[in-house]
């Protein structure tokens, strides 16, 4: 008799049997349990009309964060809490400071973003205790509103904390000074979690699917070696539009999230592991510490959902041409670690990607961990996105330059690409055209004349060959204008621009 | 009585959206949140792989023999007649014979649920015989391909005026279309009536074309279909014309099989197969004077319309009739020209033909300006249109209302335009890479439908004997803030607070023949028509009042849920009640025709329009000229909103207007591959704004005058009009390019202007500016 899944849903327990583990989130909520609070936008996770508020146990507490339940697998939710929009509500009645903010701010015209709106400003309600601009912006870049023009919901975003708290689990995640609180409610979620917590894993069947979701490394090992033609997925924020998009049966489903060793983020002599099944979220925030002049990439690639659902081991797995990660880490000489069954062995992550969708992971293989090596002195490092949209967008193009400077020389360069060619890349010529030459203008132009031709990009919806070509020279441009000894602005987003004199 | 509700401030505040506290806690019903009755079937669409071409058959069997597959239909099912042309007829419902576009309705297919529908309409095999496709505005101006006539506007003899003129200059720029990514897809749901009638619950600004359009579908009386919608999640247009093909297919099965049927678009599917803006290549020929005056002007606008006409008439036509913008152009002549493609039909979206209409005059004022060294603003002032001579439209009618001098006038002063643009033309000279710019740009938008008849509104309003109230009306609630609007507007007349007056459902079987709720002219056409339904009731209430407690009828009033007659007061209810039992009518309903309107098709000439809606915007942007990137710094608007009946749900307009607006011109680009199908067909390829796309530094006002038409309480229209704002930022954006060649070239830039249209105009303007 398989197990059920189990997980809380708006704090009350939930059991879920004979449904196909492939059923998204969104559709179990709006057709199984008639939560039509949640809506459909757009089925891939790029509009936030689905987005709702997830909770697993932390180090104290809970950890909340905003996912896109449109494209999210129901079996992923064993174990955790789910909230939706229409748990917001008070115990006596009354709307939640997120929701009357938005009532008094005229938040919502059309309404039909608006719970997405709320969920993700849920999310940022617990997670902060004042927000910029900024962050407030980040933590909408998952939802889109076509009414608004967004400036009341910026306004609630702030109003929201004016408002008297909201008490139990809805209550600000942090003090003032930002410390985190932890209501009794929210400890006695974390306990609940901690009940349905399952060390070995879950083995879900439904409507004749598999999902297998083992409880550690070990396990994932021997399962990606017995079932060598499941799927493997793991935030499911790509797999996920296979099921909305593509409408494919996806056979047995090898799920990572439940093997808590491989989220794991360590500091080793080799750099920093980053196990595959943690989240985006979480390796960029380890990778900013010591590489932030990444922070930009990284708060450009997708949205906060995504971040939060997406791993850093499925976006280098997936091998996407477009993936945002690979190109910067591999200018920064990151290292997969691959194993199947036992056996494990290491490759530079550019010797992964073989040609367009096509990694070296053999049968029953996977991707454990991403290594990336310790920064070293006078290291020059830039990565910059161009997409029509700052925020949840693909990029045209990608570039991230890693120079290691000494003595007024280029000692070594290494320059991931991603969006002009079928495999993300490194820049191979162009890294030739600086290797140990002065660090000057004229080196830099010449680098940009050989980056503008490295690649033979295409044509298509997001940009045309040319334009790719010519702006990954301007990056290199740009590049010695920040890191040379130029003074000029170089971002339309430098507070030099937004503050300058009018 | 109080006639004007000077005391009863409820019409001119800003209370929230009806439905406010429903959107945020989530129960805000859709269409797609009702509950399904049960055995409900699911429907999608098969849709053509090819742009053009016979269509010699289609295999269905394997759609037919897929799981929960209950029933298949092609053109030759359509019991009624298989069209949902508003205008002409050539608008299949499901294609016949041939396919006209990439994403044309082929067949349907009903199944148990969502999933067993969408993969079974991928199973069909289509038997097409590809035909040349016609993809470009280019290419059908060529091949002379038009879905309705060329229409030619002119005054005076504008070939002469131009040559004769001290400057010349010619030029062509295009504008893009646009999706409306409402965030509710299209949807409806039939339910089958027991008398052989039709029950449709839709998302639709046109409740009633839906109703005749699904009776003709499947061959039945108007009579025999109700449609109803209670609210959209969005429409912005793209829910005028487009929801009839659905909902006609759902109820089509619905007859079939005697099942409820539903059917809603995924979101590919909704972007593939509904029209959208129509993108424009405008070419213009302009003579000018030393001032930049306008003496003459030969103006082309040729629109891509895709394969039918749908709307393209009258958008075309209000794009002509916006082509002045708000200037006087002496000597003119336009030519209109709507193309017929094999792209989807374009339809109505925010603006109708006036936001390109007013991108094309826009243009050339930024192009006499360059060509003469000037602050684009000095032109754009000396062309403004005399209030009481050089007063009149190209299409003879008078601006009766200008007020645009006055109104730049003060935004200049209160943005500090020319400080601005003095400090940003030196801070650009010491940046060699972000070049800032800056824009002042009018919008002058005409109010009505330039369908004349179009111009009318039903309203019901009942009484009950409690003294609540049940108020419909023939408009539709789309998040614009109609219901609050109009609710607020019975609460004025009965004296009542909101919380007294229910909203409903938009209802073809309440008010019947409803005009689409677009043309900016929800409020004013419904708020009347309110209105007078509760003049009607007040009226026999006040009457009866008056004879009850002995007084004058006319000293009757109704204020904040009291009725005053004489020396007594008593609350509305029971006033409402004692009428009851006194057999007073208690339920009225209301009229409005908008006057003074009338114009003649053929020759576009007459006073299409009430009224004008004015405002006014300064936009200031960067650019990177390294990459094309572009960020939106600061924005000041000056709006034209007459008397507001809610300034909060104005304010909404004017901000989610500009910055749509904003999406159109410089973010939002649709792109077709060779074989005519749409490549940016979700949300991962089109790219609306985002929150981060709100500029830090904005500032609203409201122009303080009361609309000069006696609109209801002097409010004016406001849909639209603020869309057209969002050409000051395109301007300025062509400022900071322009910035490259010492604003001596105009660039080249067409919309929307994404990063790569940037880059190439600043490259493009380099080598310009050395020869």
């Amino acid at each position: 008799m398989p197990e059920p899944i189990r997980f809380l849903l708006n704090g009350e327990p939930v059991e879920v049997a004979g449904v196909a583990p492939q059923t998204t989130l969104l559709e179990w909520l709006r057709e199984h349990r008639r939560l039509t609070g949640t809506k459909e936008g757009c089925a891939e996770g790029d509009c936030g009309a689905c987005t709702v508020v997830v909770a697993e146990a932390g180090g104290a507490g809970l950890d909340w964060r905003p996912v896109n339940a449109c494209i999210r697998l129901l079996p992923s939710l064993d174990g955790k809490a789910v909230f939706t929009v229409e748990g917001l509500r008070q115990r006596d009645g009354s709307l939640h400071p997120v929701q009357q903010a938005m009532v008094e701010c005229h938040g919502s015209q059309c309404g039909f973003c608006t719970p997405g709106f709320v969920m993700s400003l849920f999310g940022l309600y617990k997670s902060a205790p004042a927000a910029t601009r900024a962050e407030v912006d980040d933590a909408l870049s998952g939802n889109l509103c076509r009414c608004t023009g967004y400036r009341p919901i910026l306004a609630a975003a702030q109003r929201m904390r004016e408002l008297p708290a909201a008490a139990g689990w809805r209550a600000p995640g942090r003090a003032a000074d930002g410390t985190r609180t932890i209501d009794p409610e929210e400890e006695q979620i974390a306990q609940q979690l901690g009940a349905l917590a399952r060390p070995g894993g879950l083995d879900y069947e439904g409507a004749g699917q598999r999902w297998i979701a083992p409880g550690d490394e070990d396990a994932l090992a021997a399962a990606c070696a017995a079932y060598p033609d499941a799927t493997i997925v793991a935030g499911a924020t790509d797999v996920g539009l296979w099921v909305t998009k593509q409408h494919r049966g996806l056979g047995t489903l090898i799920h990572t999230g439940a093997a808590r060793d491989l989220a794991r983020i360590e500091r080793t002599e080799a750099g920093l592991a980053i196990g595959a099944a943690a989240s985006l979220a979480d390796a960029f925030a380890a990778l900013d510490n010591d590489f932030p002049e990444l922070h930009e990439a990284w708060e450009r690639f997708a949205s906060a959902p995504i971040r939060a659902s997406g791993t850093l081991g499925g976006n280098v797995a997936n091998g996407s041409p477009i993936g945002d990660s690979m190109p910067a880490l591999i200018a920064l000489r990151a290292e997969v670690v691959l194993r199947r069954g036992d056996a494990k062995r290491t490759l530079p992550l550019e010797d992964f990607y073989l040609a367009y969708r096509k990694t070296a992971l053999a049968r029953g293989e996977f991707v454990a961990r991403i290594v990336v090596p310790p920064r070293g002195e006078q290291l020059l490092l830039r990565a910059w996105k161009v997409s029509k949209r700052y925020d949840q967008d693909i990029s045209a193009a990608f570039a991230c330059f890693a120079l290691q400077l000494a003595g007024g020389r280029v000692a070594s360069a290494r320059i991931g690409c991603g969006g002009v060619a079928p495999i993300p890349a490194r820049a191979r010529r162009t890294e030739a055209a600086l290797q140990g030459q002065p660090w000057s203008a004229a080196t830099a132009e010449r680098a940009a004349q050989a980056l503008a031709a490295e690649f033979t990009p295409i044509d298509d919806m997001r940009a045309s060959a040319a334009y790719r070509g010519r702006v990954l020279g301007n990056l290199m441009r740009r590049l010695w204008l920040e890191g040379g000894d130029g003074r000029a602005v170089t971002r339309v987003h430098d507070a030099a621009v937004s503050e300058a004199p009018r | 009585m109080n006639d004007t509700g000077a005391a009863l401030p409820i019409a001119a505040t800003g209370v929230a959206h009806e439905s406010a506290e429903l959107h945020v806690s989530g129960r805000a019903a859709y269409t797609d949140d009702l509950p399904e009755p049960l055995g409900t079937l699911h429907v999608a669409l098969g849709l053509s792989p090819v742009a053009h071409g016979r269509l010699r058959g289609v295999d269905l069997d394997a759609v037919c023999a897929a799981p929960g597959v209950v029933d298949v239909i092609v053109a030759a099912d359509v019991p009624g007649v298989n069209d949902v042309g508003p205008i002409q007829h050539d608008d299949p419902i499901l294609a016949d014979g041939v396919v006209h576009f990439a994403g044309q309705p082929v067949f349907a297919v009903a199944a148990t649920s969502v999933g067993a529908a969408r993969r079974a309409a991928r199973l069909a095999r289509y038997d097409i015989e590809p035909l040349p496709a016609i993809l470009t505005i280019e290419e059908a101006l060529a091949a002379g391909s038009y879905v309705l006539p060329p229409v030619h506007v002119s005054r005076g003899d504008a070939a002469r005026a131009i040559a004769a003129a001290p400057h010349r200059l010619s030029g062509e720029i295009a504008s893009g279309g646009q999706d409306h990514f409402y965030l509710e897809g299209q949807v409806a749901l039939a339910v089958p009536a027991d008398d052989g009638g039709m029950h449709v619950h839709c998302s639709t600004q046109h409740p009633g074309e839906v109703q005749h359009m699904v009776a003709h579908a499947l061959g039945l009386p108007s009579h025999a279909v109700v449609v109803e919608c209670r609210r959209m999640g969005g429409g912005f247009g793209g829910k005028e014309t487009q929801m009839s093909l659905f909902a006609c297919v759902a109820a089509i099965f619905a007859r079939r099989t005697g099942r409820a049927a539903k059917l809603r678009l995924d979101r590919d599917d909704d972007m593939v197969a509904t029209g959208k803006r129509h993108a424009f290549v405008h070419r213009f020929d302009v003579g000018f004077d030393d001032d930049g005056r306008i003496l003459g002007l030969d103006l082309t606008l040729a629109s891509r319309c895709g394969f039918s006409a749908d709307l393209s008439g009258p958008i075309n036509d209000r794009a002509v009739f916006h082509a002045d913008n708000a200037y006087w152009l002496p000597d003119v002549a336009i030519h209109s020209y709507r193309c017929r493609t094999n792209t989807v039909s374009d339809t109505a979206f925010r603006g109708f033909g006036g936001p390109q209409g007013m991108f094309a005059i826009e243009a050339v004022m930024d192009e006499v300006a360059r060509a003469l060294s000037r602050d684009p603003l000095d032109v754009r002032t000396v062309n403004l249109y005399g209030t009481t001579e050089r007063n009149v439209t190209p299409f003879g009618m008078a601006v009766e209302d200008n007020i645009a001098p006055p109104l730049m006038a003060e935004l200049a002063r209160t943005s500090r335009y020319r400080e601005r643009r003095a400090e940003i033309a030196a801070w650009n000279r010491e940046s060699p890479v972000i070049r800032r710019g800056i824009a002042l740009t009018p919008v002058k938008f005409g109010i009505s439908f330039t369908a004349t008849h179009y111009n009318q509104a039903g309203a019901l309003v009942h009484v009950y004997s409690d003294g609540t109230v049940m108020l419909n009306h023939g408009g539709t609630e789309m998040g614009q803030g109609l219901f609050t609007k109009v609710r607020q507007v019975v609460a004025r007349e009965l004296g009542l607070p909101l919380a007294a007056i229910r909203v409903s459902a938009s209802d073809t079987s309440k008010v019947p023949n409803a005009s689409p709720t677009a043309a900016s002219s929800g409020s004013d056409l419904n708020g009347m028509a309110a209105r007078d339904a509760c003049r009607k009731l007040r009226g026999r209430l006040a009457e009866f009042a008056a004879r009850k407690f002995d007084c004058a009828p006319e000293t009757v009033e109704f204020r904040d849920g009291v009725v005053h007659a004489g020396a007594h007061a008593l609350p509305f209810a029971e006033l409402a009640r004692s009428a009851y039992f006194s057999r007073v009518p208690l339920s009225a309903t209301g009229f409005y025709a908008t006057p003074k309107i009338h114009y003649d098709r053929r020759t576009l000439s007459g006073r299409p329009f009430f009224y004008y809606a004015y405002g006014a915007a300064v936009s200031e942007v960067a650019v990177d000229t390294l990459t094309g990137e572009h960020r939106l710094l600061a924005v000041d608007i000056l709006h034209d909103v007459g008397d507001s009946l809610n300034p909060a749900i104005d304010r909404g307009q004017i901000e989610g207007g500009f910055l749509q607006g904003w999406g159109w011109l410089a973010m939002e680009e649709l792109c077709w591959n060779g074989r005519g199908e749409l490549t940016t067909h979700a949300p991962s390829t089109y790219k609306i704004p985002t929150s981060r796309d709100w500029p830090d530094r904005v500032r609203i006002d409201f122009w303080p005058e009361p609309n000069r038409e006696e609109t209801i309480y002097r409010s004016k229209a406001v849909g639209e009009p603020p869309f057209m704002l969002a050409l000051s930022a395109f301007h300025a954006l062509r400022d900071a390019v322009a910035s490259v060649a010492d604003y001596r070239l105009a660039p080249r830039l067409d919309a929307p202007a994404t990063d790569e249209r940037i880059l190439a105009a600043v490259a493009e303007l380099r080598v310009r500016a050395l020869r």
